[in-house]
């Protein structure tokens, strides 16, 4: 049966969910091979069989760590060039996306990235994508070469699916380029112990509404009653109440949860273009006409400082 | 000697027009307006820094792209850039990432270019490969989706904002760089810079100029298909009710309904 490379992101041996996901995709397509990079890459053997996995290609090197992207590409072309696959997934993280890009180039390939669905077709894999701010649902092949896809996290459920998953060690020659761009320094993030934004299958997000850094504890405790991630529109991070790496939208991150939660975000062009996909959709807003009513299953017109609260009590309650 | 930039910038239609497709399934750009992608501005605003920081430095605003996008050039030029090409022919038309990508990295080696600068993505088709791509083209070290960037004696340094950590990079020109919009705020053209722009030299290019076949890019050239585009049926209307001091426990309700709690 032909074979589906899946590149696989973890940190240190833990699989992210997205590649999970990504295992799911690709058994509609063939049998999936793995290839995992870096410190702990053999630990995530288990996981990654259990999920339908053949083979587990792994390796480590210093380079992984050192220099930006183009050593994963390295391995990833070793990778393609050792099990030659109908196809290649990667999710859609910014890293990812770029290893995929460039491996696309290397092999003479199209790309589609972002994809939110994956089907098998009669001339290879067929990619769904949400197109101008999810106003449009399009449906795209790769016409030349092999299929490299890169699929945003939430496009498929994760699934049991036991296989062989026998581990092999992958040999990867470093080309002159991979050294290009040293890592001088990499500060750790803190972790808040929210799920990860893209990956969380509930979202809670603050906007211009909530009027004050200060403030966002309010969000943070809704969050934290549904075990859901925060985000914020760009108004809240541009005046600096909220960090950067929680921004959803446009030039922030694109969501696509199973429930959305917009407080005092009265839903521009741009903020939808991040969010839009997201399954339910409720806002909180005291302006009726704001825009994000317009998307919404519940919306509830109120002042945010009464209402989320409220929501936040009551939740707690229910789940006693 | 000279710091050579080279910005790519690209022309998009305005995000809060009604963005359509054509019966070719490429994206519409009669009925909406186009502008510089917010996102590309950015870029400019770095290389006109890093030129001022510099002994001597020139920049150049480079697009591919119809008639039109000469307005993107033109919005570049008058935020201080210093010359502009243009890469237009009909035969360009459809061609996706792969193609335009390959037709700016001849166009920049065309030039001549020290530094590379893009934005981090576009705004319509927000892929956000193309910077890694060119970089892999031009054969140079990519120093991509940067909050902060310096350059000194030949080198790039900046800061890399991931999800999971933030990193300090480091590479020698020539090199690729990406910056994102947190960079920094973006210069408003001035009265004298819109003047001084035009009368800026604006260079046009053809495929043939830049010894590409025309089957190499466009539609027909596409490296993917696009099989359908369908608008996505309007959300049926919400529930939507007023606060009058049970809001939250109407929406707790809601969400028990819909099995959430």
């Amino acid at each position: 049966m032909a074979e589906v490379l899946v590149y696989v992101d973890h940190v240190d041996g833990a699989v992210r969910k997205p590649t999970l996901e990504l295992l799911t995709l690709a058994r509609r397509i063939g049998e999936p091979v793995a290839l995992a990079l870096g410190a702990g890459a053999e630990a995530t053997a288990a996981v990654l069989a259990e999920h339908g996995a053949v083979k587990v290609l792994t390796a480590d090197a210093s380079e992984f760590s050192d220099y930006l992207v183009v050593p994963k590409v390295d391995a990833l072309q070793a990778a393609y060039d050792a099990v030659s696959p109908v196809a290649v997934l990667v999710p859609s993280s910014a890293e990812g996306k770029e290893i995929a890009a460039r491996l696309a180039v290397r092999i003479g390939s199209g790309i589609i990235t972002d994809a939110i669905d994956l089907e098998a077709g009669e001339e290879g894999p067929v990619a769904t994508q949400a197109a101008f701010a999810a106003s449009f649902t399009t449906k795209s092949r790769v016409s030349k070469g092999t299929p490299v896809i890169t699929v945003k996290p939430n496009s498929a459920p994760v699934e049991a699916a036991p296989a062989a998953g026998v581990v092999e060690a992958l040999a990867v020659t470093f080309g002159a380029l991979a050294t290009g761009t040293k890592v001088t320094s990499r500060t750790p993030r803190e972790s808040t112990g929210r799920p990860e934004l893209t990956e969380a299958a509930i979202v809670v997000s603050g906007g211009r509404g909530v009027n004050g850094a200060e403030n966002f504890h309010i969000i943070e405790a809704l969050a934290d009653s549904l075990g859901a991630a925060v985000g914020a529109s760009r108004a809240a991070v541009d005046a600096g109440w909220y960090p950067h790496s929680n921004q959803v939208g446009q030039t922030g991150k694109s969501v696509s949860p199973q429930l959305y939660i917009a407080s005092g975000i009265s839903g521009a062009i741009q903020h939808r273009a991040g969010m839009q996909t997201s399954k339910t959709i409720v806002a909180i807003n005291k302006d009726a006409e704001a825009p994000i009513f317009d998307l919404v299953d519940y919306g509830v017109v109120g002042d945010l400082f009464a209402v989320v609260p409220q929501l936040t009590e009551e939740i707690k309650a229910r789940k006693g | 000697m000279s710091l050579r930039i080279v910005v790519c910038v690209k022309y998009v239609p305005d995000a809060t027009g009604d963005r359509q497709f054509t019966e070719d399934l490429t994206v519409n750009r009669d009925d909406v307006d186009g502008l510089l992608s917010e996102l590309d501005e950015y870029a400019v605003e770095q290389a006109l820094q890093i030129a001022d920081e510099a002994d001597d430095a020139e920049i150049t605003v480079l697009t591919v792209g119809p008639e039109d996008a000469k307005d993107a050039l033109r919005k570049a030029l008058s935020m201080g850039a210093d010359k502009a090409i243009h890469v237009e022919d009909d035969d360009l038309h459809g061609s996706d990432v792969m193609g335009t990508s390959l037709v700016l990295a001849k166009a920049i080696e065309k030039a001549g270019y020290d530094l590379v600068i893009t934005g981090m993505a576009s705004t319509d088709g927000t892929m956000g490969v193309l910077p890694a791509i060119l970089a892999e083209r031009l054969g140079v070290p990519q120093v991509t989706l940067l909050s902060e960037v310096k350059v000194e004696d030949g080198v790039v340094t900046g800061r890399r904002d991931g999800d999971s950590a933030s990193e300090q990079l480091e590479a020698s020109l020539p090199a690729l760089v990406s910056v994102t919009d947190q960079s920094g705020e973006a210069r408003y053209p001035s009265f004298k810079g819109i003047m001084a722009a035009k009368k800026k030299p604006v260079q046009s290019w053809d495929l043939e100029e830049l010894e590409i076949e025309s089957d190499e890019v466009g539609l027909e050239g596409s490296w993917t298909a696009v099989d359908s585009a369908t608008q996505r049926p309007a959300r049926t209307a919400g529930t939507i009710v007023k606060d009058e001091g049970e809001g939250g426990k109407s929406l707790a309700a809601f969400l028990a309904e819909q099995k959430f709690i």
